[in-house]
């Protein structure tokens, strides 16, 4: 099991540095599966992650000058660790005008993610700051619980308005309550609703429009669907605001599949990058 | 009578004065002003007696230095009145043109005036204790290793450590000065961050002999405040672990020292294996007080702590001693110190190493007897004492 990747150009370095911020908003440890054309950061819904789960795709050649990688075994060519994202945020934080980031999989006092950074000085030598961020290597027999989610079989699919403003008016919406309703039906509409005994609240959005899943086998459901009716999911609303708060990236697509009564799934697209990100209803 | 302190800063000065209060303020609450003939130094220590600071302002730093000569006058207060006076630090420079500072004896109160543009004056009449002199006894000139570097490589250093951690490494071997975080419990789960400088960044590298010494990044990070503002280098002095390092920035017209207790984890300590007094103190009644650093008290003898700072004086020799099999296999190397701790049953003990004050007052005769008797105390205490105490 070997990996090595190195990172020069600093806008790749940049735009690595927000990913991961955004991943460590979004939860403490998750996984990191290394492929060798590919890095995934996935959260699988277990109960202990209130349900949620996420699934990060990046293209290792968009990012990285060198990448090296021998995986487990020649059928299995791939390295699943259990991360920090916080660690990784903070080691990449120092970082930030290196001229060049080498991340290698080392054995230290642990398994660890060694980061090793070279920062430039006035002197002929160089400034090196190197992380040792400790990581879980995790056993082949449990990667099936790491693989991608499907696209579930949603009722409505719906592009999000910008993802500043439902911050906004999510946030406002907390100080109400708990829990928070989205809808949203075929011809572009959306609501954020919140009710409470003393107040119910709804914000619409309309003109959103809705993608086009072609042929895909999600289509089946919404396909004879009645483009007035509203499909609607209940959702814990500090999830949907620690979403939308760690957002880094800026999308170039933010798109939310809604299962009536099950579970929202946002979908966000940025050229090389894709964040995936499910909360499940509440009832 | 005649005011016991008459003096007056003007221009930039204000705000070095204020920067200086500013970096005390994060050594310890009290602020000790004691007004001498070389100048006015502004000293404070930490409720652990593991840290001290000691500004010293030459006359020439102000624009009128005048104290009554023959007649020794110290005080201390409370560091947060003094910083109240010099609030708005980043303004100051601009709105104040004169701060004039009046000690006057028999109204035992602290008088700082500030003169502000538009004939705005500021008047801040502050309250003080009598207190005896303190001051810590080091030797950074007998220090085998001297770093010296411009505060922003230190402001750099520091940076890539999380603003929670609490000590730092510094190790010096050959060309490369090494920065590591320091991490006691669960190094398994820790992030482990080094940062490795070249000598050809520091202005001035002496190294007598190579060492790792672990000390607390709190101070060094409050001395950098103001080294960084006057643009002054930083040199850094010290020796083995345990024995105190001293980072000091001097001017023509000040010097300041920073002098820090350093985590004792070396051979060093084998030495002290035999005495007998340590011997016999009680064993620490729990671990986990163990990591308590506020219980390293540093044996002191200003007359507002007489008696107590001996009994934790001991026991913390105690734990040090106590520690030190564990700590000798600490050095080997770097990995075989990570792996070390790993295995240890429990984590190491952060103890560090008292720094030994003695009370030096030159002018006043009558205090002398106290300060010999209480000295020597402490000197039984520990080797290292009189080592300390007789540079």
């Amino acid at each position: 099991m070997k990996f090595r990747a190195k990172i020069i150009d600093v806008g790749c370095l940049n735009h690595f540095t927000r990913v991961v911020n955004t991943i460590s908003k979004l939860t403490k440890t998750c996984i990191l599966r290394l492929t060798p054309g590919n890095l995934y950061f996935v959260l699988s819904g277990k109960i202990a992650s209130g349900g949620v789960s996420m699934w990060c795709e990046l293209s290792q050649a968009n990012f990285f000058d060198e990448y090296q990688l021998e995986g487990v075994a020649p059928e299995a060519n791939e390295i699943c660790l259990e991360v920090t994202p916080e660690n990784l945020s903070r080691a990449l934080r120092t970082a930030q005008n290196a001229k060049c980031v080498k991340i290698k999989l080392t054995k230290k006092h642990c398994p660890c993610l060694t980061f090793a950074a070279e920062l430039p000085t006035l002197s002929s030598v160089s400034r090196v700051v190197t992380h040792d961020i400790p990581v879980d290597v995790i056993p082949r027999r449990l990667w099936h619980d790491f693989k991608e989610p499907s696209v579930p079989d949603f009722d409505v699919s719906i592009y999000l308005p910008p993802l500043k403003t439902m911050k906004n008016v999510v946030d406002r919406m907390k100080n109400l309550s708990n829990f928070l309703v989205i809808e949203a039906n075929l011809n572009g509409e959306m609501n954020l609703k919140i009710e409470t005994d003393l107040v119910s609240v709804t914000t619409h959005f309309k003109d959103l429009g809705n993608p086009p899943w072609g042929d895909d086998g999600s289509q089946g459901r919404s396909h004879s669907r009645d483009p007035e009716l509203m499909a609607q999911t209940r959702v814990d609303i500090r999830k949907l605001q620690q979403f939308l708060m760690g957002q880094q990236v800026n999308p170039s697509k933010a798109m939310c599949n809604i299962v009536h009564k099950r579970i929202i799934h946002l979908i966000l697209l940025h050229e090389d990058v894709s964040l995936q990100y499910f909360i499940p209803a509440v009832a | 009578h005649l005011p016991a302190m008459d003096c007056v800063v003007t221009g930039g000065n204000v705000k070095v004065l204020a920067k200086a209060i500013h970096s005390l303020s994060r050594i310890g609450d009290e602020l000790y002003l004691e007004p001498e003939d070389d100048g006015l130094a502004l000293r404070s220590v930490n409720s652990s007696r593991s840290a001290y600071a000691c500004f010293l302002f030459s006359p020439l730093f102000f624009s009128r230095y005048t104290v009554p000569c023959g007649h020794a006058f110290r005080c201390k207060m409370a560091i947060k009145c003094v910083q109240a006076v010099f609030r708005s630090l980043s303004s100051l420079d601009k709105t104040v043109e004169k701060c004039h500072i009046e000690l006057v004896g028999e109204k035992s109160r602290l008088t700082f005036t500030l003169h502000c543009k538009h004939g705005l004056m500021k008047t801040h009449n502050l309250s003080f204790q009598d207190s005896e002199s303190l001051q810590a006894v080091f030797d950074k000139d007998s220090c085998s290793n001297v770093l010296r570097a411009q505060p922003r490589l230190l402001v750099d250093t520091v940076l890539h450590f999380p603003p929670a951690l609490e000590e730092v490494s510094l190790s010096v071997s050959g060309e490369r000065v090494l920065f590591r975080n320091y991490v006691e419990e669960e190094p398994a789960k820790a992030m482990l961050t080094e940062l490795s400088l070249s000598s050809d960044e520091f202005e001035h590298f002496a190294v007598g002999a190579e060492s790792s010494i672990t000390f607390c990044l709190k101070e060094l990070r409050g001395l950098l405040v103001f080294a960084e503002s006057t643009g002054l280098p930083v040199s850094v002095h010290f020796d083995l672990p345990g024995s105190p390092v001293v980072l000091s920035v001097t001017d023509s017209v000040l010097e300041v020292n920073f002098v820090l207790a350093t985590l004792s984890d070396d051979l060093n300590l084998r030495n002290h294996n035999n005495n007998p007094k340590r011997a016999r103190s009680p064993p620490p009644a729990d671990d986990f007080l163990n990591d308590d650093i506020d219980s390293y008290l540093i044996a002191m003898d200003t007359s507002e702590l007489p008696g107590p700072s001996n009994a934790p004086a001991q026991r913390s020799n105690h734990r040090l001693e106590a520690q030190s099999p564990v700590a000798n296999h600490r050095l080997e190397s770097e990995e075989a110190e990570e792996e070390e701790t790993g295995d240890t049953e429990r984590p190491p003990n952060k103890k560090f190493r008292s720094l030994f004050f003695g009370s030096v007052c030159p002018t006043d005769s009558q205090l002398t007897n106290q300060t010999a008797t209480s000295q020597e105390v402490l000197a039984s205490d520990s080797e290292d004492d009189a080592q300390a105490a007789s540079p």
